[in-house]
């Protein structure tokens, strides 16, 4: 055992210790942002691997021979097929890399094994971005760069201290950065997501789903993330007119609130014009795995590949899968529908045949004391108001009959509770109803005039059909706690689980918050969804309408080859700064070159003019003077510029005399 | 006749130790760097002669110790002895109060014993009974040691090696100092004849003038480089110490006052680098003295 640990502190010679060093640290920041997206066991695989090597450049201890690391590839390669249930594909070869890249450092045996490194952190880094695309990641990633490009210069260049590397890494880097802007804005987009990659789109994710029932949406309530920020072209309307429209529900079983048929009768004609102000704004949807989309009520204009179901719902033939930007116009004062179809008020009438007794009875009598299907509508409102109902986010269990054992035993429920009791109470006194689903409010970002509109802000009010003005929207929550609709979730006592997010008042904190989500959304903006439209509308403010690509691939050329000119320039100039003696030594040296004697870099003056005086006799006067004078004024004190003109002198008489010869 | 300057002494002692000049030169400038010397080769080399010619020229005091492994510290530092005349103890000084030493075989001695020595090499002064004396000055240790048997000694540790300035080897004499040598008269003979051409108070001066010549911010960018080179390159398991770089920078001073010029030269700097530097820098892949410098020398440009 003592024979297999013993020391071997010549093992990292073939391409030294700094440079095994740099290759280490390459592969520690190429695999890091991968570490929370690979099977554990792989995690720890790697991560032995590592320190394994680690211990081999700092302990001298014993390498992997061959057979182990056919082992490890092996035994590694069947985990991946099991883990991932195949060995192709974008995760099981982001694993398969990983395990390469370690076992490469278990391999460095030339300067072209180190290359193959390089090769791989950059190819890891980039598929970094195929997990994760947040603004922190491209910053972190950007901070591996210039460790990978530095290890790169190590590989290559002549020793330098670690200091010196990554500043000219960054340094590097920091040139290319005109021409990564120049091809990023100019490149010709297909049209499509950058980034759409086949993922998980069909995965879980949270938000509304098309169907309700008690419990569903102060579930979503507990969740602080964004479905979708909007920002308006004009002034901001009233909050209370912030209900973004989502799923309605027309079908109910006893239980669970479902979308009905009308929900699926797409493609009809908008509601001819709709009277009123329009408010014109975008929205910025989360991909949500659901083909719906979220737009103020009511909506007047559309996006292109929307739809409007009969209920009043945007729609589209495919799921969202990728972040969206759409344009929308709504009318918030408008109520469409007073002529909706009969089949539709019909369904709007629909309950189970049995059922939920009392709420039953308590709807026929507020039918009979009633006139009008608005006076029901308003006592109803009214019941809610005045009975202790409790508005929280941790209703009690209910059981079979829902309805009843909420309105009149517990009490206690959440918006769904409340919407779904409401249209229950009013098809059972027969005016037309439905559930809709959505979310209230929303957040303004002061920072850049957005509204953020969280998952926590999911809820769910109400539309009663009324014959002289249409679907009226019936907000019952409202009517529990009025502070719901202006405030927010922070209207609920504080020993309701709000999240965080929700709960934050003000201070710095909040502030701070409101400047991530911007830096955030300005990314999502300007950098993950710039696509072909976003680059038309970019290029037409900078005076280009409608290039086609041979224009911009002339600009791109044309800009990178200015940065390039630019650029060389600047080199140019630094090298013309260095000081007049050092350039005649050096235009000296050139010149003797031609004669067969370069001066080699470490050559100090005076062994030079030795070696030329042995090998070639008739130059030794020139170059033991031009030595001299050098030395002098370099090592000396002389007065440098006398020297270099001296010197300058001395290599034109070189020409002379090399034509003399 | 005292030569004014050093390369006057050189002179001198080529006479003697033919074929040498080089290194007598760096021997030189050993001295005036006021550092110490160890020189490494195979018996019969000229190694003693080298230390007792420079020595003799000197005109100081010379004291040889042979280096065995029964060596106890008190054989070179002195020892109090119990006088019965006076009822006291009086210090019995050792072989190292003297103002040149010549360590011969160093590494034959015990850890012990070589670390008694080195200390006084550091400090100019030994400590014996708890009473610290100062050496003579000048004080020079010339030390040899003989790399071809190393059976039975012990190694100087890079620690201790890093107290000599310089390390040298003699080599062998070139086919016409070879003949020079067997014809001419017997060397020791031609020793005891050597007057000395020099004294301490000119070494003194020597060495004043050798710490007031120019040194250009340009070559101390170029020992910079080259230090930098050693700690950062990966083909050595340590690089050069700082006071490496003092040793280096103060002996190519010596190197330039004995070239005769007013001013420090690169050149100056890489003909004394090969002695100071290599037996401070542990390869990590063994290789010959030579090429090891040549290595060293080429892989650092000369800084602007």
């Amino acid at each position: 055992m003592m024979q297999l640990l013993r020391p071997r502190a010549t093992k990292d010679e073939a391409l030294g210790r700094a440079r095994v060093a740099w290759l280490m640290a390459v592969a520690a920041c190429a695999l890091a942002p991968h570490a929370e997206y690979l099977p554990p066991w792989l995690d720890a695989v790697a991560l032995l691997l590592f320190i394994w090597r680690l211990a081999q450049w700092h302990l001298g201890w014993p390498g992997a021979s061959r057979a182990v690391k056919i082992l490890v590839v092996i035994a590694c390669c069947a985990g991946v097929a099991l883990s991932f249930g195949r060995l192709f594909g974008r995760e099981p070869g982001v694993a398969l890399l990983t395990l390469l890249l370690v076992l490469k450092l278990h391999e460095l045996r030339s300067v072209r094994d180190g290359h193959t490194v390089v090769l791989l952190g950059y190819f890891m880094l980039l598929a970094a971005f195929l997990d994760s695309q947040e603004p922190a990641i491209a910053v972190l990633l950007f901070g591996s760069m210039v460790v990978i490009t530095a290890a790169l210069i190590a590989l290559t260049g002549p020793p330098a201290a670690v200091g010196a590397l990554l500043r000219r890494s960054a340094f590097m880097l920091l040139q290319a950065t005109p021409f990564m802007l120049v091809l990023f804005v100019l490149f010709p987009r297909v049209p499509g997501p950058l980034w759409g990659l086949p993922v998980d789109a069909h995965g879980a994710r949270s938000g509304l789903s098309d169907s309700m029932e008690p419990g569903s949406i102060s579930q979503l309530s507990l969740s602080g993330e964004i479905a979708f920020r909007a920002r308006f072209d004009g002034a901001l309307p009233a909050r209370r007119e912030l209900y973004w429209r989502g799923p309605v529900l027309t079908d109910f079983d006893g239980r669970v609130w479902r979308q009905g048929a009308s929900a699926r009768q797409v493609g009809r004609a908008l509601p001819g014009s709709l009277e009123g102000t329009r408010t014109a704004y975008e929205i910025t949807l989360e991909p949500h795995g659901k083909p719906w989309l979220f737009a103020l009520e009511s909506v007047a204009a559309l996006p292109a590949d929307a739809r409007i179901t009969d209920d009043w719902q945007v729609v589209r033939r495919d799921v969202v899968r990728d972040r969206r930007r759409d344009r929308f116009e709504s009318v918030t004062s408008a109520r469409p529908g007073r002529d909706e179809w009969s089949g539709w008020l019909k369904a709007a009438r629909q309950l189970p045949a049995s059922g939920n007794p009392r709420a039953r009875a308590l709807a026929q009598s507020l039918r009979d004391q009633a006139d009008s299907d608005a006076e029901v509508v308003a006592a109803a409102l009214h019941l809610f108001r005045r009975e202790p109902y409790v508005y929280t986010l941790t209703p009690p269990l209910l059981g079979s009959d829902a309805v009843d054992q909420f309105m009149f035993e517990t009490r206690r429920g959440f918006c769904e509770h409340y919407a779904g009791a409401f249209v229950f109470l009013m098809r059972a006194a027969g005016v037309p109803a439905r559930v809709v689903t959505g979310y209230l409010g929303g957040e303004l970002n002061p920072v850049d005039n957005f509204i953020v509109v969280r998952q926590s802000e999911a809820h769910a009010w109400a539309e009663v059909w009324l014959a002289e003005e249409g679907w009226r929207r019936v907000d019952p929550t409202a009517a529990i706690l009025p502070e719901r609709v202006e405030r927010g979730l922070a209207a609920l006592p504080s020993s309701e689980p709000v999240p965080f997010a929700a709960r934050l008042d003000a201070g710095w904190l909040r502030a701070l918050r409101h400047r991530l989500d911007a830096a955030n959304n300005a990314w999502n903006q300007w950098v993950l969804s710039y696509d072909q439209q976003k680059q038309r509308e970019l290029l037409a403010r900078m005076g280009m309408q409608q290039p086609d690509w041979q224009t911009l691939t002339a600009w791109m050329a044309s800009l990178c080859a200015a940065f390039a000119i630019v650029l060389t320039l600047w080199a140019l100039r630094r090298q013309r700064r260095e000081d007049p003696l050092a350039r005649a030594w050096r235009t000296f040296g050139k010149r003797m070159a031609r004669t067969g004697l370069p001066r080699e870099d470490w050559e100090g003056p005076l062994d030079y003019a030795a070696r030329v005086a042995r090998q070639r006799p008739e130059l030794a006067g020139i170059a033991d003077a031009a030595a001299t004078l050098y030395a002098a004024a370099r090592y000396g004190g002389a007065d440098a510029a006398t020297a270099a003109r001296d010197i300058r002198t001395l290599t034109a008489s070189l020409r002379r005399h090399r034509t003399r010869t | 006749m005292i030569p004014s300057t050093p390369r006057g002494l050189v002179d001198a002692a080529s006479a003697l130790i033919l074929g040498k000049r080089d290194r007598l030169e760096l021997a030189l400038a050993c001295m005036i760097a006021g550092g110490h010397l160890l020189i490494e080769d195979v018996p019969g080399t000229g190694k003693t002669t080298l230390a007792h010619v420079m020595a003799r020229l000197f005109g100081l005091d010379f004291r040889r110790v042979q280096f065995t492994s029964d060596l106890l510290p008190a054989d070179i530092l002195g020892v109090s002895v119990f006088e019965r005349d006076t009822g006291g103890f009086r210090f019995h000084p050792g072989p190292v109060f003297t103002q040149v030493l010549l360590a011969d075989e160093v590494n034959r001695a015990t850890p012990r014993t070589q670390s008694a020595l080195l200390e006084a090499m550091e400090e100019h002064q030994v400590s014996v009974d708890g009473e610290t004396r100062a050496l003579p000055e000048p004080f020079f240790v010339i030390a040899t040691q003989n790399p071809a048997s190393q059976i039975g000694t012990f190694p100087l540790p890079e620690s201790q090696l890093d107290r000599f300035t310089m390390r040298i080897t003699m080599g062998y004499p070139d086919p016409a100092a070879e003949r020079a040598l067997l014809t001419g008269r017997d060397r020791r003979s031609l020793l005891a004849d050597l007057a000395p051409v020099a004294d301490a108070a000119l070494l003194t001066r020597w060495r004043q003038q050798a710490a007031s010549l120019h040194v250009a911010d340009a070559l101390i960018d170029y020992v910079q480089a080259l230090i930098i080179h050693t700690r950062s390159s990966g083909h050595y398991r340590l690089g050069l110490s700082p006071r490496a770089g003092l040793a280096l920078l103060a002996a190519a001073r010596a190197h330039a006052l004995i070239a005769g010029r007013a001013h420090v030269l690169p050149e100056d700097i890489q003909s004394v680098l090969p002695a100071v530097a290599l037996h401070r820098l542990p390869l990590l892949e063994p290789a010959p003295a030579e090429d090891a410098a040549r290595a060293l020398i080429q892989a650092v440009p000369l800084p602007h």
